[in-house]
């Protein structure tokens, strides 16, 4: 196996893969939108309860993929409780410097505990084509946030 | 980890008589010698698209280096060199089906060719009600022109279902052939499946009701050898590059006296016998149906690999492919977990399947590091992948270069995916 298949599939990503967290419906979900991956035909749907003051008080999915996207979403899903959208924003854009260009050292301080648990997933950027398997839920969450139904990463 | 399984495996089950010397035919294409991520390239994505032997390399260049102008418009030395050359390479596609050089269009890939019909045959004989029946496995290339024609004008699309081994319903085929079916469009190969359909009996079922059949021919003429005539068969197409030419030509096969009662399909230079504001008037077949200066020398590129694959032999390739189909469907079998998918009375060399463990785009990725390239993911059939009921699989296609050892590649690449994933 060579080192860059070691570190793209790490032990916390298929643990993820195989065992998604907050993989439900919740029924007080009051955002949601699907995402759908037209490559590889992987669509999940994430499911948001937003309250009043814009915080994020549940965060949840459900769907088919491979085990980056699961586990992306997996992740996901535990970091977002207790963040506002402008928080949310920049974890986004944090996480995705992280999937294409690497870290630039701009880094809000407070997030740097939540970007260092997504740390794993930064091997995607050796595989290209597999980016978008780890950013599908992001943008599928970004969607919902912003009350788009459907999302696609084309 | 070792491969001693499969190299066990392989020295037992391995046929003696091979078709023909595949190391000397390797040596005709010349990307076969690279490597990839460091390891030799296995190259199991034919049924995308398949490599170029340098017989249409070099036929492709000499073309631009030595005969190139445009086709069909001066009267000098190369425009008429380039003219002969280009319809030289219409008859050679013609013989390869059995069919006359003027029931041959030209087209970009079999896309288009399915698309001109549509567009043409479809919008001068197709009316709301009409039905045109597809199966379950067809590519979206024969999907969603038919589907763009429901939505323009009414007609329906009636799906022939296929059993667990990938066959048609050839019972359900029949039941479906009703006054109102106008047209019949089915694969001959599944790009996924490798399923071969009864072409010949689709065509008499059909025609026994005055229902004209177009086959999508794009994975089967790279298997077998495909006579139109013999089929009886009323429009047939494929592309080019699938067939070890390059991209950019493909080809639709129509009965003349079909070609000839269809309105053209793009307007343009070419395509016209006279122009006028008052006016104009078209040419007959192919060259109404080919406006605008056409893929020249990518024409004469196919017809050298149509040259390179009769000269091989169809039926040595179709032999050498099914030994490697039964080989690694054999040496794939044995791994746990592995689905295949796909177990048809006729099956060309195309092998699909799944991993209990692995979604198959991480197989894709994991054995591309060990230099193995297949496709996958929906294969353009998402209809036939919610039949099967899976979002996508990983599927190896051969060619004519490949080999037993490449299967073994596979096998132990596959084996890698279980190093990571557990079995």
């Amino acid at each position: 196996m060579t080192d860059d298949l070691r570190e793209l599939y790490q032990e916390v990503i298929l643990d993820h893969g195989k065992h998604p967290r907050n993989f439900r419906h919740p029924a007080d979900a009051n955002l949601e939108a699907r995402g759908y991956n037209p490559l590889c035909g992987d669509q999940l749907t994430v499911y948001l309860k937003r309250d009043e003051d814009g915080v994020v008080r549940d965060a949840a999915f459900e769907g088919r993929g491979c085990a980056i996207s699961t586990a992306s979403a997996s992740m996901m899903t535990e970091l977002l409780r207790g963040k506002n959208e402008d928080q949310i924003k920049a974890l986004f854009e944090a996480f995705h410097r992280l999937c294409t260009v690497g870290e630039d050292g701009s880094l809000p301080a407070e997030l740097e505990e939540d970007v260092e648990r997504l740390r794993v997933l930064a091997g995607v950027r050796q595989f290209p084509m597999r980016v978008k398997c780890a950013t599908l839920a992001w943008h599928t969450m970004n969607a919902a946030l912003s009350g788009t139904q459907e999302v696609s990463t084309e | 980890m070792t491969m001693s399984t499969g190299a066990a495996a392989s020295a037992q089950t391995r046929v003696n008589t091979p078709a023909y010397d595949v190391a000397r035919v390797r040596r005709d294409f010349p990307i076969l010698t690279r490597t990839v991520h460091g390891r030799p390239l296995v190259y199991l994505d034919n049924g995308a698209s398949a490599q170029k032997p340098l017989r249409v390399i070099e036929t492709m260049r000499q073309v631009m280096e030595e005969d190139y102008a445009n086709v069909h418009r001066g009267v000098h030395f190369l425009s008429q060199r380039a003219t002969e050359r280009y319809e030289a390479a219409r008859e050679t596609v013609a013989r390869f089906l059995n069919a006359a050089p003027r029931e041959i269009v030209f087209t970009r890939n079999f896309t288009e060719s399915i698309n001109l019909v549509a567009a043409t045959y479809g919008r001068r004989f197709l009316e709301k009600g009409d039905e045109v029946v597809v199966s379950a496995m067809e590519h979206h290339a024969n999907i969603v022109p038919w589907q763009m024609l429901e939505n323009e004008r009414g007609i329906r699309i009636r799906v022939v279902p296929v059993d667990d081994a990938g066959d048609l319903r050839m019972d359900v085929y029949e039941s479906l052939l009703s006054p109102k079916t106008r047209l019949v469009a089915m694969t001959h190969c599944s790009n996924v499946l490798g399923t071969v359909t009864p072409a010949a009996e689709i065509v008499r079922l059909a025609h026994g009701r005055g229902i004209p059949v177009l086959l999508d021919g794009a994975q089967a003429v790279v298997h077998r050898a495909v006579d139109v005539k013999a089929l009886d068969v009323d429009f047939y197409g494929f592309t080019g590059h699938k067939l070890y030419g390059p991209t950019g030509i493909g080809v639709l096969y129509g009965k003349y006296e079909l070609l000839a009662k269809m309105p053209p399909y793009q307007g343009g230079g070419d395509m016209i016998r006279s122009v006028s504001f008052s006016g104009t008037t078209f040419k007959d077949p192919p060259e109404r149906f080919e406006a605008g200066t056409p893929a020249i020398v990518e024409a004469i590129g196919l017809a050298a690999a149509i040259d390179y694959v009769t000269e091989l032999g169809q039926d040595a390739i179709a032999t050498h492919e099914q030994q490697l189909l039964d080989y690694a469907t054999r040496l794939l079998s044995a791994i746990p977990g592995l689905r295949i998918y796909g177990a048809a009375a006729e099956k060309a060399a195309i092998l699909s399947f799944t991993l209990e463990t692995a979604h198959a785009h991480d197989i894709g990725t994991i054995v591309d590091r060990a230099g193995v390239a297949l496709r996958t993911g929906h294969h353009c059939a998402q209809p036939l992948m919610e039949r099967l009921g899976v979002a996508g699989t990983a599927r190896a296609s051969f060619g004519l270069y490949n080999t037993h050892e490449e299967v073994d590649r596979l096998a132990e690449a596959i084996r890698s995916v279980e190093e990571i994933f557990g079995r």
